[in-house]
């Protein structure tokens, strides 16, 4: 497999299917793993991280021999590959615009990931559409079984796994919900429900982790402590304020179908309006109108459009991925054309009226 | 020395490394407890926190006692305490063990715990702090070789090779 072979690809946890998919795009676990016989990634030396990616290159390729393994390294890559992988969550943004000897191994269905050299030596994670967290962390703790097996990790007896930062120390466990929010910001009822969240230790982010922006109304819900509590309870704090938030949610979507229909509606179908007919638009822009367009689709408003496939507009809109389809690097100007011809011919032949419309 | 703030006497010297060069700042305590308030309310990320709180560390220690801490380096990986709470990363596993006096309460502030409950590797924990000192006898055999001590190296690289025998 190469990496050109995503790009036809909607990837897993964007298939928009799994239990409580219309708020809940997917689920996520990651651990953070060190070699024990290596300095923490900032004191290492060229040759130490090097030694760090054979071994753990050649560990990797053996515990995942069944599956169709992509490996990447990343001074090979262009940074529109890089920044490929960042949108489709594949590579962390740090991991993108790091130093040497980093590289990813992706499994080919996309279902999970595993970076070497990011801020630890090794980062496993597993994704899944909806809410399953189950199934991802079984799936993350098998990797991690597999790699120890001939492998020795920095651990100690009374502080668990060591990270090269102490606030992942312990399980070196992140446990992530990403949701798709869009009624409680528009009922500018989401801050209380994060000032909520933090009290119980739990953090919040945007679609791209640590300081991005809330692009397109999605959320990430994570456990903020990795220390005291086991992987199953960990896992369990995060899941049981899923359902909470999805009803605060639905609550809200509700409060919009009653008691402002016509705004509601509105709203819905100029976002959906814009879209096929936009002849220049952001990526800001997009991420935004197409979150009108996916809750219009949930509440039954639009009707000529599913869920994977709005899924599918999000990342194909994206920067990387819109330059990686239409094949070539462009500048932003150009690059919003390109995106609004995109959706554009997209929107319009999913409707029935096909391609040529535009031109009308 | 004055604080910058106030007529109080500057008990807090702290060096500020985020915006390109050096910056200075002496504090009485009270305005120092401020400042360091401030300047963490907007951590980024993970090592902001991390950071941030352990500038916490410095308060409510001398000048004298916090010049010393911030020399104390890790004799596996050769950070200082210094380097660790300017960037909120540390060095080597060996960093727990070392700054342990230092950590726990930094620890305890982020996961309001101590003590790891969950999952255990399945080989003997051990063996994980033998081959962090491989980190140690990797280093000073490079500088025993960088120095010609032959002999000296000779014997590190027979300890390095014992104790990455025990476990391929």
């Amino acid at each position: 497999m190469q990496l050109d072979d995503l790009t036809t690809k909607n990837g897993e946890w964007l298939r928009g299917v799994g239990p409580e998919s219309d708020i809940v795009i997917s689920s996520r676990v990651r651990l953070a793993r060190n070699l024990a016989d290596f300095p923490f990634i900032s004191r290492t030396t060229a040759q130490d991280r090097a030694r760090i990616e054979k071994t753990l290159h050649e560990r990797v390729e053996e515990v995942a021999s069944e599956n169709d393994l992509l490996y990447l390294e990343m001074s090979q890559l262009e940074k529109v590959d890089r920044q490929f992988l960042v949108e489709r969550h594949l590579i962390s943004r740090e991991h993108a615009e790091g130093q040497d000897a980093r590289a990813v191994a992706i499994d080919a269905r996309e279902k999970f990931s595993l970076m070497i050299n990011e801020e630890d030596h090794l980062r496993i994670q597993a994704m899944q559409s909806g809410l399953d967290l189950n199934a991802v962390w079984q799936q993350v703790n098998k990797l991690d079984d597999l790699v120890e097996e001939k492998l020795t990790y920095a651990f100690d007896e009374r502080l668990g796994y060591l990270t090269a930062c102490p606030t992942n120390v312990g399980t070196g466990m992140r446990v992530s919900v990403m949701l798709h929010l869009p009624a409680l910001v528009i009922t500018r009822q989401i801050d209380k429900v994060f000032r909520s969240l933090q009290k119980i230790s739990l953090a919040v982010r945007g679609l791209y982790g640590e300081g991005s922006q809330a692009m397109g109304d999605f959320y990430q819900i994570s456990n903020q402590v990795t220390l005291g509590l086991s992987e199953s309870d960990l896992i369990r704090r995060v899941r049981d304020i899923v359902p909470v938030i999805i009803d605060y949610e639905r609550q809200a979507r509700d409060f919009l179908v009653k008691e402002s229909h016509e705004n509601l509606h509105d709203r819905v179908s100029r976002a959906y309006g814009i879209l096929r007919t936009a002849q220049t638009i952001s990526s800001e822009e997009t991420m935004h109108l197409l979150s009108s367009v996916r809750m219009g689709v949930n509440l039954g408003l639009i009707r000529d459009l599913n869920i994977p496939t709005i899924n599918e507009l999000f990342i194909r809109t994206q920067p990387a991925h819109l330059q990686k389809i239409t094949g070539g690097e462009m500048e932003t100007t150009d690059r919003n054309i390109e995106r609004a011809r995109y959706l554009r011919r997209y929107l319009n032949k999913e409707d029935g009226a096909g391609p040529t419309a535009e031109h009308n | 020395m004055k604080c910058q703030q106030c007529d109080k006497q500057a008990t807090f010297h702290i060096t500020e490394l985020t915006q390109g060069k050096p910056q200075e700042f002496h504090l009485c305590e009270d305005h120092a407890r401020q400042y360091l308030a401030s300047s963490s309310t907007e951590p980024e990320g993970a090592a902001g926190m991390a950071a941030a709180l352990a500038q916490q560390i410095a308060i409510g220690q001398t000048a004298a006692e916090l010049a010393q801490l911030d020399q104390q380096a890790c004799p596996v990986c050769g950070i200082t305490f210094f380097e660790f709470r300017s960037q909120g990363r540390l060095g080597c596993p060996h960093d727990y063990v070392c700054f342990q006096k230092q950590l726990e309460p930094l620890i305890v502030n982020i996961h309001g715990e101590s003590r790891h409950v969950g999952k255990r590797p399945h080989a003997d924990a051990g063996g994980s702090q033998d081959r962090t000192q491989l980190i140690r006898l990797r280093r000073e055999l490079k500088e025993a070789i960088d120095d010609e001590h032959y002999e000296r190296a000779g014997e590190l690289r027979d300890e390095i090779q014992r104790i990455e025998g025990r476990r391929s």
